[in-house]
Protein backbone atom coordinates (compact mmCIF):
# COMPACT_ATOMS: atom_id res chain seq x y z
CA UNK A 1 0.00 0.00 0.00
CA UNK A 2 2.25 2.24 -1.11
CA UNK A 3 1.05 5.66 -2.27
CA UNK A 4 1.91 9.48 -2.63
CA UNK A 5 -0.65 10.19 0.66
CA UNK A 6 -2.19 8.42 3.39
CA UNK A 7 -1.72 8.25 6.66
CA UNK A 8 1.10 6.37 8.01
CA UNK A 9 1.67 7.62 11.14
CA UNK A 10 -1.70 7.56 12.51
CA UNK A 11 -2.19 3.88 11.13
CA UNK A 12 0.43 2.56 12.83
CA UNK A 13 -0.13 3.73 15.99
CA UNK A 14 -3.55 1.56 16.42
CA UNK A 15 -1.95 -1.61 14.31
CA UNK A 16 -1.40 -3.56 17.87
CA UNK A 17 -4.99 -2.58 18.89
CA UNK A 18 -6.46 -3.62 15.35
CA UNK A 19 -4.88 -6.85 15.84
CA UNK A 20 -6.07 -7.87 19.17
CA UNK A 21 -9.31 -6.89 17.99
CA UNK A 22 -9.21 -8.74 14.91
CA UNK A 23 -7.52 -12.05 16.00
CA UNK A 24 -8.79 -12.31 19.53
CA UNK A 25 -11.67 -9.56 20.91
CA UNK A 26 -14.06 -9.62 17.90
CA UNK A 27 -16.36 -11.85 16.72
CA UNK A 28 -16.51 -11.85 13.33
CA UNK A 29 -17.66 -14.53 10.82
CA UNK A 30 -15.33 -14.02 7.29
CA UNK A 31 -17.96 -15.95 5.85
CA UNK A 32 -20.92 -13.64 6.71
CA UNK A 33 -19.52 -10.32 6.92
CA UNK A 34 -23.55 -9.02 7.50
CA UNK A 35 -23.97 -11.78 10.43
CA UNK A 36 -26.21 -9.85 12.37
CA UNK A 37 -25.26 -11.13 15.37
CA UNK A 38 -21.50 -10.04 14.91
CA UNK A 39 -19.74 -7.90 16.75
CA UNK A 40 -19.37 -4.39 14.87
CA UNK A 41 -16.03 -2.23 14.28
CA UNK A 42 -16.27 1.57 13.63
CA UNK A 43 -13.13 3.41 12.63
CA UNK A 44 -13.76 6.73 13.75
CA UNK A 45 -10.40 8.22 13.43
CA UNK A 46 -11.00 7.39 9.72
CA UNK A 47 -7.66 8.47 8.49
CA UNK A 48 -6.69 5.76 10.19
CA UNK A 49 -8.23 3.42 7.09
CA UNK A 50 -4.24 1.74 5.82
CA UNK A 51 -4.46 0.13 9.09
CA UNK A 52 -7.75 -1.47 8.97
CA UNK A 53 -7.43 -2.46 5.44
CA UNK A 54 -4.22 -4.55 6.45
CA UNK A 55 -5.92 -5.74 9.21
CA UNK A 56 -8.96 -7.01 6.82
CA UNK A 57 -6.76 -8.33 4.54
CA UNK A 58 -4.67 -10.23 6.92
CA UNK A 59 -8.27 -11.40 8.13
CA UNK A 60 -8.40 -12.89 4.31
CA UNK A 61 -10.96 -10.39 3.82
CA UNK A 62 -9.56 -8.44 1.30
CA UNK A 63 -7.36 -9.61 -1.66
CA UNK A 64 -3.82 -8.54 -2.94
CA UNK A 65 -6.25 -6.77 -6.05
CA UNK A 66 -7.57 -5.08 -3.26
CA UNK A 67 -4.82 -3.77 -1.80
CA UNK A 68 -3.15 -2.86 -4.61
CA UNK A 69 -6.63 -0.15 -5.51
CA UNK A 70 -5.58 2.04 -2.09
CA UNK A 71 -6.59 5.33 -3.59
CA UNK A 72 -7.15 4.59 -6.94
CA UNK A 73 -9.62 5.34 -9.18
CA UNK A 74 -10.93 2.00 -10.03
CA UNK A 75 -9.74 0.73 -6.63
CA UNK A 76 -12.63 -0.61 -3.57
CA UNK A 77 -10.08 1.54 -0.90
CA UNK A 78 -11.31 4.47 -0.42
CA UNK A 79 -8.99 7.29 1.34
CA UNK A 80 -11.39 6.93 4.40
CA UNK A 81 -13.54 4.01 5.11
CA UNK A 82 -16.67 3.23 2.67
CA UNK A 83 -19.16 0.56 4.21
CA UNK A 84 -20.69 0.31 0.68
CA UNK A 85 -17.68 -0.83 -1.38
CA UNK A 86 -15.36 -2.21 0.64
CA UNK A 87 -16.27 -5.65 2.89
CA UNK A 88 -15.99 -5.99 6.06
CA UNK A 89 -16.14 -2.14 7.00
CA UNK A 90 -19.47 -1.38 9.57
CA UNK A 91 -19.58 1.84 9.00
CA UNK A 92 -18.15 4.57 6.36
CA UNK A 93 -16.08 7.04 8.51
CA UNK A 94 -14.16 10.40 7.92
CA UNK A 95 -15.29 13.38 9.61
CA UNK A 96 -14.15 13.15 12.99
CA UNK A 97 -16.41 13.15 15.94
CA UNK A 98 -19.45 11.24 13.82
CA UNK A 99 -18.07 7.47 14.24
CA UNK A 100 -18.65 7.33 17.66
CA UNK A 101 -21.79 8.32 17.47
CA UNK A 102 -22.94 6.17 14.96
CA UNK A 103 -21.12 2.99 17.21
CA UNK A 104 -23.68 4.44 20.13
CA UNK A 105 -26.60 3.70 16.98
CA UNK A 106 -25.42 0.13 16.48
CA UNK A 107 -24.72 -0.33 20.40
CA UNK A 108 -28.37 0.79 21.68
CA UNK A 109 -29.88 -1.41 18.78
CA UNK A 110 -28.29 -3.92 19.93
CA UNK A 111 -29.52 -3.57 23.58
CA UNK A 112 -33.30 -3.24 21.96
CA UNK A 113 -33.01 -6.36 20.01
CA UNK A 114 -31.80 -8.08 23.65
CA UNK A 115 -28.54 -9.00 21.03
CA UNK A 116 -25.32 -9.74 22.43
CA UNK A 117 -23.13 -8.51 19.98
CA UNK A 118 -20.36 -6.27 21.15
CA UNK A 119 -19.48 -2.24 19.34
CA UNK A 120 -16.20 -1.39 19.03
CA UNK A 121 -14.77 2.24 18.10
CA UNK A 122 -11.13 3.83 17.78
CA UNK A 123 -10.78 7.16 18.17
CA UNK A 124 -8.20 9.40 17.96
CA UNK A 125 -6.89 11.97 21.06
CA UNK A 126 -7.03 15.09 18.58
CA UNK A 127 -10.50 14.25 17.41
CA UNK A 128 -11.39 14.54 21.06
CA UNK A 129 -11.65 18.33 20.27
CA UNK A 130 -14.99 17.28 18.53
CA UNK A 131 -17.78 18.22 20.15
CA UNK A 132 -20.16 15.59 18.72
CA UNK A 133 -17.61 12.78 20.76
CA UNK A 134 -18.86 14.44 24.00
CA UNK A 135 -22.77 14.70 22.74
CA UNK A 136 -22.36 10.35 21.66
CA UNK A 137 -20.12 9.83 25.40
CA UNK A 138 -22.83 11.87 27.76
CA UNK A 139 -25.70 9.31 25.34
CA UNK A 140 -23.43 6.17 25.83
CA UNK A 141 -23.68 6.78 29.35
CA UNK A 142 -26.96 8.07 29.67
CA UNK A 143 -27.92 4.32 28.15
CA UNK A 144 -25.61 2.22 30.17
CA UNK A 145 -24.45 0.71 27.00
CA UNK A 146 -21.99 -1.60 28.73
CA UNK A 147 -22.16 -3.55 25.28
CA UNK A 148 -19.75 -0.17 23.63
CA UNK A 149 -15.95 0.37 24.08
CA UNK A 150 -14.03 3.59 23.31
CA UNK A 151 -10.68 2.91 22.31
CA UNK A 152 -8.89 6.40 22.40
CA UNK A 153 -5.55 5.95 20.27
CA UNK A 154 -3.15 8.72 22.47
CA UNK A 155 -0.56 9.07 20.14
CA UNK A 156 -0.75 13.15 21.60
CA UNK A 157 0.14 14.56 18.07
CA UNK A 158 -2.27 16.13 15.42
CA UNK A 159 -1.71 17.81 12.12
CA UNK A 160 -0.75 21.07 13.28
CA UNK A 161 1.20 19.75 16.21
CA UNK A 162 1.33 17.87 20.24
CA UNK A 163 -2.51 18.08 21.34
CA UNK A 164 -1.30 19.93 24.18
CA UNK A 165 -0.26 22.68 21.98
CA UNK A 166 -2.73 22.59 19.54
CA UNK A 167 -5.89 22.02 22.03
CA UNK A 168 -5.03 20.39 24.94
CA UNK A 169 -7.72 17.43 25.50
CA UNK A 170 -6.47 16.10 28.63
CA UNK A 171 -6.73 14.54 31.18
CA UNK A 172 -8.55 12.28 29.08
CA UNK A 173 -9.29 9.61 31.45
CA UNK A 174 -10.79 11.94 33.96
CA UNK A 175 -12.87 13.51 31.30
CA UNK A 176 -14.11 10.29 30.82
CA UNK A 177 -14.38 9.22 34.20
CA UNK A 178 -16.68 12.29 34.92
CA UNK A 179 -18.84 11.03 31.91
CA UNK A 180 -19.50 7.71 33.26
CA UNK A 181 -17.37 5.15 32.16
CA UNK A 182 -15.28 2.48 32.94
CA UNK A 183 -11.92 3.69 32.40
CA UNK A 184 -8.78 2.01 31.55
CA UNK A 185 -5.55 3.39 31.16
CA UNK A 186 -3.06 0.99 28.86
CA UNK A 187 0.21 0.94 26.79
CA UNK A 188 -1.58 0.68 23.53
CA UNK A 189 1.42 -1.61 22.23
CA UNK A 190 1.96 -4.26 24.92
CA UNK A 191 -0.82 -6.87 23.88
CA UNK A 192 -1.33 -8.19 27.24
CA UNK A 193 -2.37 -4.64 28.67
CA UNK A 194 -4.98 -4.66 25.55
CA UNK A 195 -6.17 -7.94 26.07
CA UNK A 196 -6.81 -7.52 29.54
CA UNK A 197 -8.92 -4.32 28.64
CA UNK A 198 -10.49 -5.92 26.78
CA UNK A 199 -11.33 -8.59 29.19
CA UNK A 200 -12.52 -5.98 31.61
CA UNK A 201 -14.67 -4.02 29.48
CA UNK A 202 -16.73 -7.02 28.69
CA UNK A 203 -17.47 -8.02 32.31
CA UNK A 204 -18.09 -4.46 32.88
CA UNK A 205 -21.74 -4.27 33.48
CA UNK A 206 -24.35 -0.81 32.84
CA UNK A 207 -21.04 1.18 31.98
CA UNK A 208 -19.62 2.08 28.69
CA UNK A 209 -16.16 1.33 28.66
CA UNK A 210 -13.23 4.04 27.48
CA UNK A 211 -10.07 2.74 26.64
CA UNK A 212 -7.40 5.01 27.01
CA UNK A 213 -3.97 3.64 25.04
CA UNK A 214 -0.61 5.44 24.96
CA UNK A 215 0.93 5.01 21.68
CA UNK A 216 3.35 5.98 19.57
CA UNK A 217 2.39 7.89 16.18
CA UNK A 218 4.37 6.29 13.49
CA UNK A 219 5.40 3.11 16.04
CA UNK A 220 7.94 0.49 14.52
CA UNK A 221 9.47 2.83 11.72
CA UNK A 222 12.41 5.26 13.21
CA UNK A 223 12.08 7.95 11.28
CA UNK A 224 8.27 8.05 11.83
CA UNK A 225 7.93 7.93 15.49
CA UNK A 226 6.63 10.81 17.17
CA UNK A 227 6.87 12.88 14.40
CA UNK A 228 4.37 15.05 13.66
CA UNK A 229 5.42 15.69 10.14
CA UNK A 230 3.77 11.48 9.26
CA UNK A 231 0.35 12.26 9.68
CA UNK A 232 -0.85 12.78 5.97
CA UNK A 233 2.31 11.95 3.98
CA UNK A 234 3.76 8.53 2.54
CA UNK A 235 7.29 7.54 2.29
CA UNK A 236 9.68 7.73 -0.46
CA UNK A 237 10.77 4.49 -2.23
CA UNK A 238 14.22 5.24 -0.16
CA UNK A 239 12.06 5.20 3.33
CA UNK A 240 9.66 2.78 2.37
CA UNK A 241 12.62 0.13 1.87
CA UNK A 242 13.70 1.46 5.04
CA UNK A 243 10.41 0.73 6.90
CA UNK A 244 8.96 -2.52 5.72
CA UNK A 245 13.00 -3.26 7.06
CA UNK A 246 12.24 -1.98 10.60
CA UNK A 247 8.21 -3.46 10.75
CA UNK A 248 9.95 -6.81 9.63
CA UNK A 249 12.61 -7.13 11.81
CA UNK B 1 -64.20 16.63 3.41
CA UNK B 2 -64.74 19.93 5.13
CA UNK B 3 -62.45 22.29 4.24
CA UNK B 4 -63.26 24.30 7.22
CA UNK B 5 -60.92 21.76 9.39
CA UNK B 6 -57.11 23.01 9.90
CA UNK B 7 -54.53 20.67 11.00
CA UNK B 8 -50.72 21.29 11.34
CA UNK B 9 -48.65 18.86 8.86
CA UNK B 10 -46.29 18.18 12.19
CA UNK B 11 -49.49 17.06 14.28
CA UNK B 12 -50.38 14.42 10.85
CA UNK B 13 -46.87 13.54 11.29
CA UNK B 14 -46.85 12.57 14.66
CA UNK B 15 -50.36 10.70 14.65
CA UNK B 16 -49.16 9.17 11.31
CA UNK B 17 -45.56 8.02 13.19
CA UNK B 18 -47.51 6.01 15.34
CA UNK B 19 -49.96 4.21 13.43
CA UNK B 20 -46.80 3.43 11.22
CA UNK B 21 -44.97 2.47 14.49
CA UNK B 22 -48.18 -0.43 15.29
CA UNK B 23 -47.39 -1.89 11.33
CA UNK B 24 -43.61 -1.87 11.69
CA UNK B 25 -41.41 -2.99 14.64
CA UNK B 26 -38.08 -1.68 13.22
CA UNK B 27 -39.51 2.00 12.85
CA UNK B 28 -37.75 3.88 16.19
CA UNK B 29 -37.89 7.31 16.97
CA UNK B 30 -35.47 9.91 17.95
CA UNK B 31 -36.33 13.43 18.98
CA UNK B 32 -33.85 16.38 20.80
CA UNK B 33 -35.58 17.51 22.94
CA UNK B 34 -38.60 18.83 20.99
CA UNK B 35 -40.53 16.18 21.18
CA UNK B 36 -44.14 17.75 22.48
CA UNK B 37 -43.92 20.33 19.47
CA UNK B 38 -42.44 17.89 17.03
CA UNK B 39 -45.15 15.66 18.08
CA UNK B 40 -43.11 12.60 18.30
CA UNK B 41 -44.49 12.28 22.18
CA UNK B 42 -47.59 10.56 20.34
CA UNK B 43 -45.02 7.98 18.94
CA UNK B 44 -43.43 7.88 22.08
CA UNK B 45 -46.44 7.75 24.23
CA UNK B 46 -47.54 4.34 22.11
CA UNK B 47 -44.06 3.39 21.78
CA UNK B 48 -41.71 4.41 24.97
CA UNK B 49 -39.08 1.05 24.39
CA UNK B 50 -38.71 2.64 20.43
CA UNK B 51 -38.37 6.18 21.29
CA UNK B 52 -35.33 7.82 22.14
CA UNK B 53 -35.15 11.61 23.55
CA UNK B 54 -31.19 12.19 22.45
CA UNK B 55 -31.34 15.56 24.07
CA UNK B 56 -30.20 18.67 22.91
CA UNK B 57 -27.67 17.12 20.84
CA UNK B 58 -29.21 17.25 17.17
CA UNK B 59 -25.26 15.92 15.56
CA UNK B 60 -25.39 12.81 18.10
CA UNK B 61 -29.21 12.14 17.00
CA UNK B 62 -28.43 11.63 13.44
CA UNK B 63 -25.16 9.82 13.94
CA UNK B 64 -27.15 7.31 16.49
CA UNK B 65 -29.84 7.42 13.91
CA UNK B 66 -27.35 6.21 11.08
CA UNK B 67 -25.78 3.52 13.37
CA UNK B 68 -28.98 1.87 14.31
CA UNK B 69 -30.08 2.02 10.73
CA UNK B 70 -27.26 -0.51 9.56
CA UNK B 71 -28.80 -2.60 12.66
CA UNK B 72 -31.66 -3.02 10.66
CA UNK B 73 -34.09 -0.30 11.98
CA UNK B 74 -35.76 2.74 10.42
CA UNK B 75 -34.83 5.12 12.40
CA UNK B 76 -37.05 8.88 12.00
CA UNK B 77 -35.02 11.52 13.64
CA UNK B 78 -36.81 14.66 14.08
CA UNK B 79 -36.47 18.25 15.39
CA UNK B 80 -36.91 21.67 13.99
CA UNK B 81 -36.18 22.26 10.54
CA UNK B 82 -33.46 24.86 11.31
CA UNK B 83 -31.52 22.34 13.61
CA UNK B 84 -32.25 18.89 11.68
CA UNK B 85 -30.67 20.01 8.52
CA UNK B 86 -28.66 23.29 8.98
CA UNK B 87 -27.07 22.30 11.97
CA UNK B 88 -25.69 18.40 11.54
CA UNK B 89 -25.31 19.19 7.57
CA UNK B 90 -22.39 17.06 7.66
CA UNK B 91 -23.60 14.44 9.85
CA UNK B 92 -26.27 13.91 7.07
CA UNK B 93 -23.80 14.19 4.36
CA UNK B 94 -21.47 11.81 5.69
CA UNK B 95 -22.77 9.81 8.08
CA UNK B 96 -26.37 9.02 6.36
CA UNK B 97 -25.84 9.94 2.92
CA UNK B 98 -22.59 8.73 1.60
CA UNK B 99 -23.39 5.74 2.84
CA UNK B 100 -26.88 5.52 1.78
CA UNK B 101 -28.71 4.72 4.95
CA UNK B 102 -32.24 3.86 5.81
CA UNK B 103 -32.87 7.26 7.88
CA UNK B 104 -35.95 9.42 7.61
CA UNK B 105 -34.90 13.20 8.61
CA UNK B 106 -37.98 15.31 9.85
CA UNK B 107 -37.93 18.85 10.21
CA UNK B 108 -40.92 20.38 11.32
CA UNK B 109 -41.34 24.08 11.55
CA UNK B 110 -39.91 24.59 8.33
CA UNK B 111 -39.96 28.36 6.40
CA UNK B 112 -41.92 31.26 8.05
CA UNK B 113 -44.76 29.99 9.87
CA UNK B 114 -42.79 29.30 12.84
CA UNK B 115 -43.78 33.03 13.33
CA UNK B 116 -43.04 34.56 16.73
CA UNK B 117 -39.85 32.79 17.22
CA UNK B 118 -37.86 34.64 14.37
CA UNK B 119 -35.29 34.44 11.75
CA UNK B 120 -32.95 31.48 13.93
CA UNK B 121 -36.01 29.23 13.81
CA UNK B 122 -37.35 30.12 10.52
CA UNK B 123 -36.13 27.97 8.32
CA UNK B 124 -35.69 29.19 4.65
CA UNK B 125 -32.58 27.02 3.21
CA UNK B 126 -33.36 23.56 3.94
CA UNK B 127 -34.55 22.43 0.89
CA UNK B 128 -31.50 23.65 -0.67
CA UNK B 129 -29.22 22.47 1.66
CA UNK B 130 -30.83 18.73 1.63
CA UNK B 131 -31.46 18.84 -2.38
CA UNK B 132 -27.64 19.21 -3.38
CA UNK B 133 -26.91 15.60 -1.23
CA UNK B 134 -26.67 12.37 -3.50
CA UNK B 135 -29.07 9.99 -2.44
CA UNK B 136 -31.19 12.25 -0.89
CA UNK B 137 -35.14 12.17 -1.73
CA UNK B 138 -37.40 15.16 -0.18
CA UNK B 139 -40.87 15.48 0.58
CA UNK B 140 -42.83 18.69 1.45
CA UNK B 141 -46.45 17.52 1.76
CA UNK B 142 -49.40 20.14 2.05
CA UNK B 143 -51.84 18.71 3.64
CA UNK B 144 -53.20 16.28 7.03
CA UNK B 145 -54.08 13.64 3.85
CA UNK B 146 -50.88 14.04 2.11
CA UNK B 147 -48.46 13.70 4.70
CA UNK B 148 -49.95 10.74 6.73
CA UNK B 149 -48.99 9.10 3.04
CA UNK B 150 -45.75 10.67 2.78
CA UNK B 151 -44.67 9.15 5.96
CA UNK B 152 -45.88 5.48 5.05
CA UNK B 153 -43.80 6.25 1.74
CA UNK B 154 -40.50 7.11 3.22
CA UNK B 155 -41.04 4.05 5.48
CA UNK B 156 -40.72 2.17 2.21
CA UNK B 157 -38.02 4.17 0.52
CA UNK B 158 -34.69 2.39 1.39
CA UNK B 159 -32.51 5.32 1.84
CA UNK B 160 -32.04 8.52 3.21
CA UNK B 161 -35.74 11.17 3.32
CA UNK B 162 -35.94 14.71 3.92
CA UNK B 163 -39.63 15.09 5.27
CA UNK B 164 -40.30 19.36 5.08
CA UNK B 165 -43.25 20.22 7.99
CA UNK B 166 -44.95 22.97 9.05
CA UNK B 167 -46.24 24.63 12.42
CA UNK B 168 -49.29 26.44 11.64
CA UNK B 169 -52.61 24.59 11.37
CA UNK B 170 -53.53 24.87 7.01
CA UNK B 171 -56.66 23.84 5.33
CA UNK B 172 -57.45 19.91 4.14
CA UNK B 173 -56.98 19.80 0.58
CA UNK B 174 -57.32 15.89 0.02
CA UNK B 175 -59.66 13.36 0.84
CA UNK B 176 -58.76 10.66 3.17
CA UNK B 177 -58.49 7.95 0.22
CA UNK B 178 -57.22 10.38 -2.10
CA UNK B 179 -54.17 8.12 -3.99
CA UNK B 180 -50.86 10.03 -4.20
CA UNK B 181 -47.77 9.03 -6.75
CA UNK B 182 -44.39 8.94 -5.37
CA UNK B 183 -42.54 12.00 -7.43
CA UNK B 184 -45.59 12.94 -9.38
CA UNK B 185 -46.88 16.44 -8.92
CA UNK B 186 -50.60 16.95 -8.35
CA UNK B 187 -52.81 19.06 -10.63
CA UNK B 188 -55.74 21.36 -10.04
CA UNK B 189 -57.52 22.17 -13.41
CA UNK B 190 -56.13 22.52 -16.15
CA UNK B 191 -56.29 26.55 -16.91
CA UNK B 192 -53.77 27.63 -19.35
CA UNK B 193 -53.60 31.24 -18.54
CA UNK B 194 -50.55 30.54 -16.11
CA UNK B 195 -49.33 27.44 -13.80
CA UNK B 196 -48.42 28.35 -10.23
CA UNK B 197 -46.32 25.42 -8.69
CA UNK B 198 -46.72 25.39 -4.83
CA UNK B 199 -45.41 23.42 -1.70
CA UNK B 200 -45.93 22.42 1.50
CA UNK B 201 -48.21 25.38 3.16
CA UNK B 202 -47.81 27.70 0.11
CA UNK B 203 -50.74 25.18 -1.59
CA UNK B 204 -53.52 26.41 -0.23
CA UNK B 205 -52.08 30.08 -0.65
CA UNK B 206 -52.21 29.39 -4.43
CA UNK B 207 -55.90 27.42 -4.42
CA UNK B 208 -56.99 30.26 -3.02
CA UNK B 209 -55.80 32.44 -5.48
CA UNK B 210 -56.99 30.20 -8.28
CA UNK B 211 -60.56 30.86 -6.87
CA UNK B 212 -59.87 34.55 -6.72
CA UNK B 213 -58.34 35.10 -10.50
CA UNK B 214 -62.04 33.07 -11.32
CA UNK B 215 -63.34 36.38 -10.71
CA UNK B 216 -60.76 38.20 -12.85
CA UNK B 217 -61.79 35.87 -15.93
CA UNK B 218 -58.44 33.84 -15.10
CA UNK B 219 -58.01 30.41 -15.31
CA UNK B 220 -54.84 29.14 -13.82
CA UNK B 221 -53.61 25.73 -12.93
CA UNK B 222 -51.74 24.69 -9.57
CA UNK B 223 -49.71 22.33 -8.91
CA UNK B 224 -48.90 20.80 -5.71
CA UNK B 225 -45.42 19.43 -5.97
CA UNK B 226 -44.97 17.14 -2.85
CA UNK B 227 -41.81 15.44 -3.83
CA UNK B 228 -39.05 17.74 -4.51
CA UNK B 229 -36.30 15.16 -5.38
CA UNK B 230 -36.84 13.40 -7.62
CA UNK B 231 -39.15 15.97 -8.95
CA UNK B 232 -41.70 15.84 -11.74
CA UNK B 233 -40.19 17.06 -15.09
CA UNK B 234 -42.78 15.33 -17.12
CA UNK B 235 -45.18 17.38 -15.54
CA UNK B 236 -43.41 21.04 -15.47
CA UNK B 237 -42.40 20.60 -19.09
CA UNK B 238 -46.00 19.85 -19.61
CA UNK B 239 -46.86 23.00 -18.27
CA UNK B 240 -44.36 25.31 -19.29
CA UNK B 241 -45.94 23.58 -23.06
CA UNK B 242 -49.58 24.22 -22.46
CA UNK B 243 -49.29 27.29 -20.16
CA UNK B 244 -48.62 31.41 -21.13
CA UNK B 245 -46.86 32.26 -17.02
CA UNK B 246 -45.32 30.33 -15.52
CA UNK B 247 -45.12 30.94 -11.34
CA UNK B 248 -43.50 29.26 -8.18
CA UNK B 249 -44.41 30.30 -4.93
CA UNK B 250 -42.79 28.56 -1.54
CA UNK B 251 -42.04 29.06 2.07
CA UNK B 252 -38.37 28.84 1.30
CA UNK B 253 -35.38 30.66 -0.17
CA UNK B 254 -35.81 31.13 -3.96
CA UNK B 255 -32.15 29.85 -3.94
CA UNK B 256 -32.36 26.27 -4.57
CA UNK B 257 -35.66 25.75 -3.52
CA UNK B 258 -38.63 24.53 -5.27
CA UNK B 259 -38.56 27.58 -7.64
CA UNK B 260 -34.90 26.43 -8.20
CA UNK B 261 -35.37 22.68 -9.14
CA UNK B 262 -38.37 23.72 -11.52
CA UNK B 263 -35.98 25.93 -13.70
CA UNK B 264 -33.10 23.73 -13.64
CA UNK B 265 -35.85 20.87 -15.66
CA UNK B 266 -36.81 24.05 -17.66
CA UNK B 267 -33.55 25.28 -18.41
CA UNK B 268 -32.85 21.83 -20.35
CA UNK B 269 -36.02 21.10 -21.39
CA UNK B 270 -38.18 23.61 -22.19
CA UNK B 271 -36.62 26.96 -21.77
CA UNK B 272 -38.89 29.16 -20.38
CA UNK B 273 -38.87 32.11 -17.91
CA UNK B 274 -40.55 31.37 -14.35
CA UNK B 275 -41.42 34.24 -11.77
CA UNK B 276 -40.33 33.09 -8.13
CA UNK B 277 -42.08 33.75 -5.41
CA UNK B 278 -40.34 32.92 -1.58
CA UNK B 279 -37.57 34.71 0.41
CA UNK B 280 -34.26 35.92 -0.53
CA UNK B 281 -33.60 37.07 3.53
CA UNK B 282 -33.78 36.16 6.49
CA UNK B 283 -36.97 35.78 8.52
CA UNK B 284 -38.45 37.95 11.44
CA UNK B 285 -40.96 37.62 14.57
CA UNK B 286 -44.26 38.09 14.04
CA UNK B 287 -47.85 36.67 14.02
CA UNK B 288 -47.58 33.61 11.26
CA UNK B 289 -49.96 35.66 9.03
CA UNK B 290 -48.62 38.52 9.06
CA UNK B 291 -45.12 37.33 8.61
CA UNK B 292 -46.32 35.90 5.76
CA UNK B 293 -47.50 39.19 4.21
CA UNK B 294 -44.02 41.15 5.20
CA UNK B 295 -42.52 38.77 2.59
CA UNK B 296 -45.30 38.47 -0.19
CA UNK B 297 -46.17 34.94 0.58
CA UNK B 298 -49.68 35.81 0.11
CA UNK B 299 -52.44 34.37 -2.30
CA UNK B 300 -52.84 38.06 -3.19
CA UNK B 301 -48.96 38.25 -4.38
CA UNK B 302 -49.79 35.29 -6.83
CA UNK B 303 -53.11 37.46 -8.07
CA UNK B 304 -51.16 40.15 -8.86
CA UNK B 305 -48.07 38.40 -10.27
CA UNK B 306 -50.82 36.52 -12.53
CA UNK B 307 -52.92 39.74 -13.53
Amino acid sequence: MKRDLGHPGGSLSIADILTVLYFKEMNINVKDLKDENRDRFVLSKGHAAPALYATLYEKGILSDDDMKGFRQINGILQGHPDMKHTPGIDMSTGSLGQGVSTAVGMALAGKLDKKDYRVYTILGDGELEEGQVWEASMSASHYKLDNLCFIIDNNNLQIDGPITEVMNSYPIDKKFESFGFNVINIDGHNFEDIEKAFDNARITKLKPTAIIAKTIKGKGVSFMENQVGWHGKAPSEEQYKQAIEELDA
Amino acid sequence: MDKNIKIATRQSFGEALKELGDENKDVVVLDADLSGATKTNIFAKAYPDRFFDIGIAEQNMIGIAAGMSTCGKIPFASSFAAFVTGRVYDQIRSSVCYPNLNVKICGTHSGLTVGEDGATHQMLEDINLMKALPNMHIFSPSDDTQTRWVIKEAAKIKGPVYIRLCRLATPLIYDKDTKFEFGKGICFGEGRDATVFATGDMVCKALEAKEILKSYGKDIRVVDIHTIKPIDEDLIVKCATETEKLISIEDHSIIGGLGSSISDVLTEKYPKKLIKIGTTDFGKSGKAEEVLEYFGLTSKKIVETVL
